[in-house]
């Protein structure tokens, strides 16, 4: 059981949030988009969830919260560089 | 031992749950019907003054469901019930085939089919405790036909049901049951008691259904470090549910293999002036109490009759009357039924002898004057 | 708080395929992830905890899940569980079931569970629908409300779970949804820490039947509806029954203490085995 994720290469400074999601379980129900009370997330044509403005993220985690595939990961500080692979075991 | 005070008088009910205390059983969960009641309430005091648990669920239903789980948690775990109760067991009896629980179901036959003759004696529920859960599955059922024989069937039921990891019934008749008579049980140091395998891996190495060469897997308990899933979906080793067209075949057959390997321990037959018999009567449960009368006055009048009781109904003891077949003339199987047993010995007869039937389902038994009555028309 | 990358390496069986079963927005994941974050906030060990359910949609939740596990036959979870806990008394048992699970073919088992007080946390996730088979109506399914085997409408009335669960005597009562995430973490937990029969009323949503049949709109909608109509215990007390008319009441509805069962058991233990002692030759 592997969590990947095609890793959204966006800047996201080291003071906000590091959100990652994991394409590979997430079935674009679009409730992380729906309910972000930030408007971080948007959903794409292609129905894939997109980190749109993680700036204005302020880690309520909502999102992982309601996510019902667990398919993203809010981590407010970056652990190391191992968080930076999107993909854990 | 006093030899004289190890006898007592007692009813095969209370045979049934001296055995189930003998063997271990620390948990029972049931439901009050006629004619098994007794078993309960032996039970239900005995129980707790040993340490162990009673349980009077809301049907027959939460009964043997909350025997699976405390099977699932390491007891020894037993109910009793009689025909409408057995029905509602069905689906968790399959429940526990498929996911390989050891329990034991004491089913004190009534005159069926629906409520039927609840306190009339019937041994109509042969095939329901073979066929009565849905799908392909084996079963593992003994009859006892005397008061003693409740008690040592009842032990070897539970050790039955630990050793192959299978559900078995203990089918009893309501003249057994009910039935008082003296008898000698031997002291609980002389009882012998199977437990079930443990895993002794480590748990990430544990497969639940990983069958050893026995053809059983070990059973860990919940709560003993080993955490695995349990489900009535067709599984894989691990446990899982799978759609695997190999994995689900393995699961099955896997079910048969165990029990066919232990086929011939699991058969518990009896023969009774067998050797230069020519006839025979084929009986079980109370069935062999008229036989046996019968049986003595037909040898007295000269015809070499013997008897085959059967102790085990299920898996069917097939080679019991195989070896005997090639010397019989006629086999007469008289049931309290229409005929459940009678249809296995025809199965098994394949033309060599003349098989038949005698049959009440009125709740009164068969009378050891009319299977004489029968044998001597056959053997005339 | 974990994080779900955290949650899914604590708990979750790796050898298991995911993403899971259940179908995009239906809220059963959502239960079970906050079920498991009160689950690592009490900081429970794994081996503890049995988890158990019965059939549908919710019946396949404790297959992911890393703990003792048992998937048990329709309506049934409340009894096998209860053997189970007799058995292992030291285990945390929780019960996942569904509304048709838990109030229909197993409601006989529900309500005698809430009665005996048992120390067992129910958490029933009533989606008004059976899902797996297709979104028949259950006894949850609203009067009016369309499924698959009353197209034209319910003609019955649905039963109210958590009232039906209080009157049945159970002596922790808990409701929510699963819009209010923070607070099934929170009901859980206490639902848990509860000595006694617990019983924890998720209301959630099945778009793929429910919501789709009935024209509630997608999940986000149906997690909308959710949100309106939830209100909370502690402001519904202060309202007229007028009010609430069409309003879920959510947070600990009941809460007591009432001797439980596996204890009291232990009472008949000790009287027995001293009666016992107590007779002359009663060592056998």
């Amino acid at each position: 059981m592997t969590q990947t994720s095609k890793t959204q290469n966006l800047p996201t400074p080291n003071n906000h949030p590091r959100i990652t999601i994991f394409s590979d379980w997430c079935k674009s129900c679009g409730i992380c988009v729906a309910f972000c009370p930030k408007e971080v997330l948007a959903m794409t044509a292609d129905h894939e969830v997109l980190v749109k403005a993680p700036e204005k993220c302020i880690a309520c985690h909502m999102c992982e919260l309601r996510c019902p595939d667990f398919a993203i990961n809010v981590e407010e500080h970056a652990t190391g560089p191992d968080s930076q692979k999107g993909e854990l075991q | 031992m006093n030899k004289k005070s190890s006898y007592q008088l007692m009813q095969g009910n209370e045979a049934a749950a001296e055995g189930a205390l003998a063997a271990g059983v620390s948990f029972f969960a049931g439901y009050p019907i006629t004619p098994s009641t007794e078993i309960a309430e032996i039970l239900a005091d005995r129980l707790p003054a040993n340490g162990g648990k009673f349980i009077q669920m809301e049907d027959e239903i939460g009964s043997i469901a909350a025997i699976i789980g405390a099977s699932i948690g390491g007891c020894k775990a037993l109910t009793a019930t009689s025909g409408p109760g057995f029905s509602l067991m069905q689906e968790n009896l399959g429940f526990a085939c498929l996911a390989e629980i050891p329990l034991v179901i004491v089913n004190v036959m009534r005159g069926g089919p629906s409520t039927g003759m609840p306190t009339s004696p019937s041994q109509g529920d042969v095939m329901q405790a073979r066929w009565g859960t849905h799908g392909d599955h084996p079963i593992i059922v003994l009859t006892p036909s005397s008061v003693e024989e409740a008690f040592h069937y009842t032990v070897k039921a539970v050790n039955f049901a630990e050793k192959y990891r299978n559900p078995v019934i203990v089918l009893m008749d309501e003249v057994i049951g009910h039935m008082r008579a003296r008898v000698s049980l031997p002291p609980e140091s002389m009882v012998e008691r199977v437990n079930r395998v443990q895993p002794n891996m480590p748990p990430e190495w544990y497969l639940p259904y990983e069958r050893s060469a026995t053809g059983v897997a070990p059973m860990a308990s919940f709560g003993d470090g080993y955490r695995y899933h349990v489900t009535g979906l067709v599984h894989d080793a691990k446990g899982f549910p799978t759609a695997n067209p190999n994995e689900s075949r393995d699961n099955i057959r896997g079910l048969f293999t165990k029990i066919e390997r232990g086929f011939r321990e699991l058969c518990i037959v009896d023969y009774e002036q067998m050797d230069d018999a020519e006839h025979a009567i084929v009986a079980y449960g109370c069935m062999v109490l008229s036989a046996r009368s019968a049986l003595e006055q037909l040898r007295s009048s000269g015809r070499k009759v013997g008897l085959i009781k059967l102790g085990t109904l299920w898996p069917f003891p097939r080679f019991a009357l195989e070896h005997y077949l090639p010397q019989l003339k006629t086999i007469l199987v008289p049931e309290l039924n229409m005929g459940q047993i009678y249809r296995e010995v025809l199965r098994v007869n394949a033309g060599k002898a003349v098989i038949e039937k005698l049959n009440r389902v009125n709740g009164t038994i068969i009378t050891p004057n009319e299977i004489v009555k029968t044998v001597k028309g056959m053997t005339r | 708080m974990i994080s779900n990358s955290q949650l899914v390496n604590k708990y979750f069986r790796h050898n298991k395929k995911f993403p899971h079963i259940w179908c995009p927005g239906c809220g059963i994941g959502t239960i079970l992830g906050n079920m498991l974050r009160a689950i690592d906030a009490l900081a429970l060990d794994k081996n503890d905890i049995a988890f158990v359910s019965g059939i549908g949609c919710t019946g396949r939740a404790p297959v992911y899940v890393d703990f003792n596990t048992l998937h048990t036959t329709h309506g049934r979870a409340l009894p096998f569980a209860t053997g189970l806990k007799l058995a292992r008394p030291e285990l945390k048992v929780l019960v996942a079931t569904g509304d048709g699970d838990a109030t229909a073919i197993g409601g006989n088992h529900l309500i005698h569970a809430c009665r005996r007080n048992i120390d067992i946390t129910t958490i029933i996730f009533n989606n008004y629908i059976y899902g797996m088979t297709g979104g028949q109506y259950s006894p949850t399914t609203p009067h009016g409300d369309k499924a698959s085997t009353c197209k034209l409408g319910n003609i019955e009335r649905p039963f109210n779970i958590s009232q039906l669960v209080e009157a049945a005597g159970a002596t922790f009562v808990g409701r929510t949804t699963s819009y209010h995430t923070l607070q099934l973490q929170n009901i859980i937990k206490k639902a848990i820490l509860h000595k006694g029969f617990s019983v924890v009323e998720v209301i959630t949503h099945c778009p793929t039947t429910y919501g789709r049949i009935n024209k509630k709109g997608n999940a986000v909608d149906m997690l909308k509806w959710q949100k309106e109509v939830a209100i909370d215990k502690s402001r519904a007390d202060k309202m007229e029954p007028k009010e609430l008319e069409g309003k879920i009441v959510t947070g600990i509805l009941i809460e007591k203490q009432l001797p439980e069962f596996c204890e009291q058991y232990d009472n008949i233990i000790e009287a027995a085995q001293n009666l016992k002692n107590s007779k002359p030759g009663g060592s056998k």
